[in-house]
């Protein structure tokens, strides 16, 4: 790839990412406007709480996109943590037993997808779509087709529930944190710079001193964490522990990060977009659900979205070209 | 896309690799139907067989449009989407207007036939990764087809009932869409094996690049490819509107990841220009197989979705190993020859 091409494609890029955060600040102006309760504090706090799952998983699934590699798994991770979590809620564990096992739990699924993409040098998509079948099969021979409910209300209030008094919902708390530390590691340490240089190309990081297979394997020990941890706060927001717990959210999440700006192909993408994708995707969603639009409906929007978000930025150029 | 690709293993052994692949899953099939059947003589009654190859005929038809997609190196992950809004669509005509199978067939295919294309355009003209495409029209057709269905639901008697015996009936025991399913594989098997077209996609997949310089039209090629592919899906929707009668907006969600998992365990490299459709095709059979295995045995069904991802990776990681000897040993002799 020529320079010049590279510095047309970030410049394109860049452009992207503040269109992404205009067309979100301009989404939430226009719903709070015209749809109504979108402006209460009250929807402000569902609207968090559903996005909650997509928002935390989607930070670890940028570093390992940019890396140029996917992790299809992590819905079924989060299944898998959350039926855990019901099968030794069951067996009359404590809670605060539970809870580290359940995130431990998520670190090593990760690492099993790492050791298959990095050690054995297999393909991410492949792997991924393996461990989805896989993690969501044991959380079934797991927990079977029941559900575990009546959790501590101590946590599944803490989790539904408001920071003293403010509209904010306590969950606020982890999203912000959780973006605030994958941000500082992927734009302001040599771990993210080591992310961008394996994205672009692999090799030349290698050149460079990077060790791609141990960064990649430890993305991927992240992407599972917070799976796990995401498969908790699900469990405890419904106080219903289910083996097809966020099934089929694997998508949504890639969905999300790519209308977020970052390239499928690795090398490029920024958190700030991927933050501004999600909170685009959840208004949306959340704008139209008030609107008495069906759930099937919001399928469009999302699918049109996902297309217009990597088509945008090529027919934008293509123009500018002639 | 990454700079560096991994070198193809030569053409010489590549037969060798893809005969080992495929023997490596009839053997797999053979060990789950010995074992099933000795604890289960019931596996190899007329009805169980019938019921598994009905089942197969389904995923393999889709099983055969994503292995010529992942052989040019892209992905369709809409396939389970087209397939409900053409069983769905197929289903509508029926009901209303009686159509004759054969139309039906069209039209189901017709459904899938602009799906694909509609993919294919976007994946060639707008220059995005087909993961990227596909996986916003799954969203987008599948959407589609609940907007139109709303929460109806079409049932077997409100269908014609040739259309319904068409999805059961047999010629000299075999059924029609069992039939229909190894014409589809054939055909495609031949077409890629032998003609012209079908070499070009495995040089596509192969590396797009020395495709596009050797005079290949890529673009239309890729096209093509995702037209086969929405065709057959639009296919499989009318064998599946035919073999269960029973069709709503949801019919075939989640089937794109089966279909991948047949087309991975049956061999087709995922970064392309490698495995046949007959792979596919065979694991199709062995993921259908799995299922009623289980049942007869009478293993937990939960396990089945287990075995298959568990399957996924054994398979995936054989085939490196495979890949990883044959390069080893291509090195070996070329160094003994300089």
């Amino acid at each position: 790839m020529s320079a010049e091409l590279t510095a047309t494609r970030v410049a394109r890029f860049a452009n992207w990412n503040v269109a992404i955060i205009a067309i979100t600040v301009v989404v939430l102006i226009v719903a709070a406007a015209t749809v109504d309760n979108f402006g209460t504090s009250q929807n402000f706090g569902f609207l968090v709480l559903d996005v909650l799952p997509i928002a935390i998983i989607a930070l670890p699934m940028t570093l390992v996109i940019v890396t140029g590699e996917i992790d299809l798994s992590v819905a079924s991770t989060l299944g898998l943590s959350s039926a855990v979590m019901g099968y030794l809620w069951n067996a009359n564990q404590p809670i605060e037993t539970i809870i580290p096992l359940c995130l431990l739990l998520g670190a090593v699924l990760g690492a099993v997808n790492g050791f298959f993409v990095t050690v054995l040098g297999l393909p991410s998509l492949a792997v991924t779509i393996g461990t989805l079948a896989l993690y969501r099969g044991l959380a079934f021979v797991v927990l079977g087709d029941s559900a575990v409910a009546d959790f501590p209300s101590a946590y599944t209030d803490w989790v539904t529930g408001t920071i003293g008094g403010t509209p904010f919902p306590n969950v606020l708390i982890i999203i912000v944190v959780l973006a605030v530390v994958f941000g500082v590691i992927l734009h302001a340490t040599p771990i993210g710079r080591a992310v961008f240089a394996v994205g672009a190309s692999e090799q030349a990081a290698r050149f460079a001193g990077v060790r791609p297979g141990r960064l990649k394997f430890w993305l991927y020990v992240a992407g599972g964490l917070v799976s796990g941890l995401a498969g908790v706060l699900w469990t405890l927001r419904y106080s219903s522990a289910r083996a097809d717990n966020g099934a089929g959210l694997e998508l949504a999440v890639v969905a999300a990060v790519l209308l977020g700006g970052v390239s499928i192909f690795g090398g490029k993408g920024a958190l700030a977009g991927v933050v501004a994708g999600v909170v685009l995707l959840g208004s949306l969603q959340n704008a139209l659900r008030l609107s008495d639009v069906s759930n099937e409906a919001l399928n469009v929007v999302t699918g049109v979205l996902l297309i217009a978000s990597v088509l945008g930025p090529n027919l934008a150029n293509r123009l500018r070209r002639n | 896309m990454t700079a560096v690709d991994l070198p193809a293993p030569r053409r010489s052994s590549l037969d060798a690799v893809l005969r080992a692949r495929e023997l490596g899953i009839v053997i797999a099939l053979a060990l789950l139907v010995a074992v099933t059947a000795t604890s289960n003589s019931r596996f190899l009654s007329g009805q169980s067989i019938r019921d598994i190859l009905l089942n197969t005929a389904i995923l393999a038809v889709l099983a055969v449009g994503q292995a010529v997609v992942v052989i040019t190196r892209n992905i369709d992950l809409s396939v389970g989407s087209v397939l409900g809004l053409s069983a769905f669509t197929v289903g509508t005509l029926l009901h209303n207007n009686n159509l004759p199978v054969i139309l039906a067939l069209l039209v189901g295919v017709g459904v899938g036939v602009v799906c694909g294309a509609l993919n294919g355009v976007l994946v060639r003209y707008g220059n995005v990764p087909a993961l990227v495409v596909t996986l916003g029209t799954l969203y987008v057709i599948r959407g589609v087809t609940y907007f139109w269905a709303g929460g109806s639901q079409i049932n077997a008697d409100e269908l014609p009932s040739g259309f319904l015996d068409f999805g059961n009936a047999t010629v000299i025991g075999i059924p029609y869409l069992v039939l229909l399913a190894v014409l589809v594989l054939v055909v495609t098997g031949v077409v890629l094996r032998s003609y012209r077209t079908g070499r070009e996609l495995y040089a596509m997949g192969s590396s797009p690049h020395a495709a596009r310089l050797a005079g290949i039209p890529v673009g239309r090629r890729t096209v093509g490819a995702f037209v086969v592919s929405g065709g057959l899906a639009g296919l499989a929707g009318v064998l599946f509107a035919a073999r269960f009668g029973t069709i709503d907006a949801a019919a075939g969600t989640g089937y794109e990841l089966n279909v991948v998992a047949a087309v991975v365990v049956g061999g087709v490299a995922v970064f392309g220009g490698s495995g046949t459709v007959w792979g596919a095709a065979l694991g199709a059979l062995l993921l259908t197989t799995i299922g009623s295995a289980l049942a007869v045995l009478e293993i937990n069904q939960f396990w089945q979705q287990a075995i298959v991802g568990a399957l996924i990776l054994l398979a995936i990681g054989a085939d490196r190993l495979v890949a990883a000897r044959v390069a080893a040993s291509l090195k070996k002799r070329s160094s003994h020859v300089g």
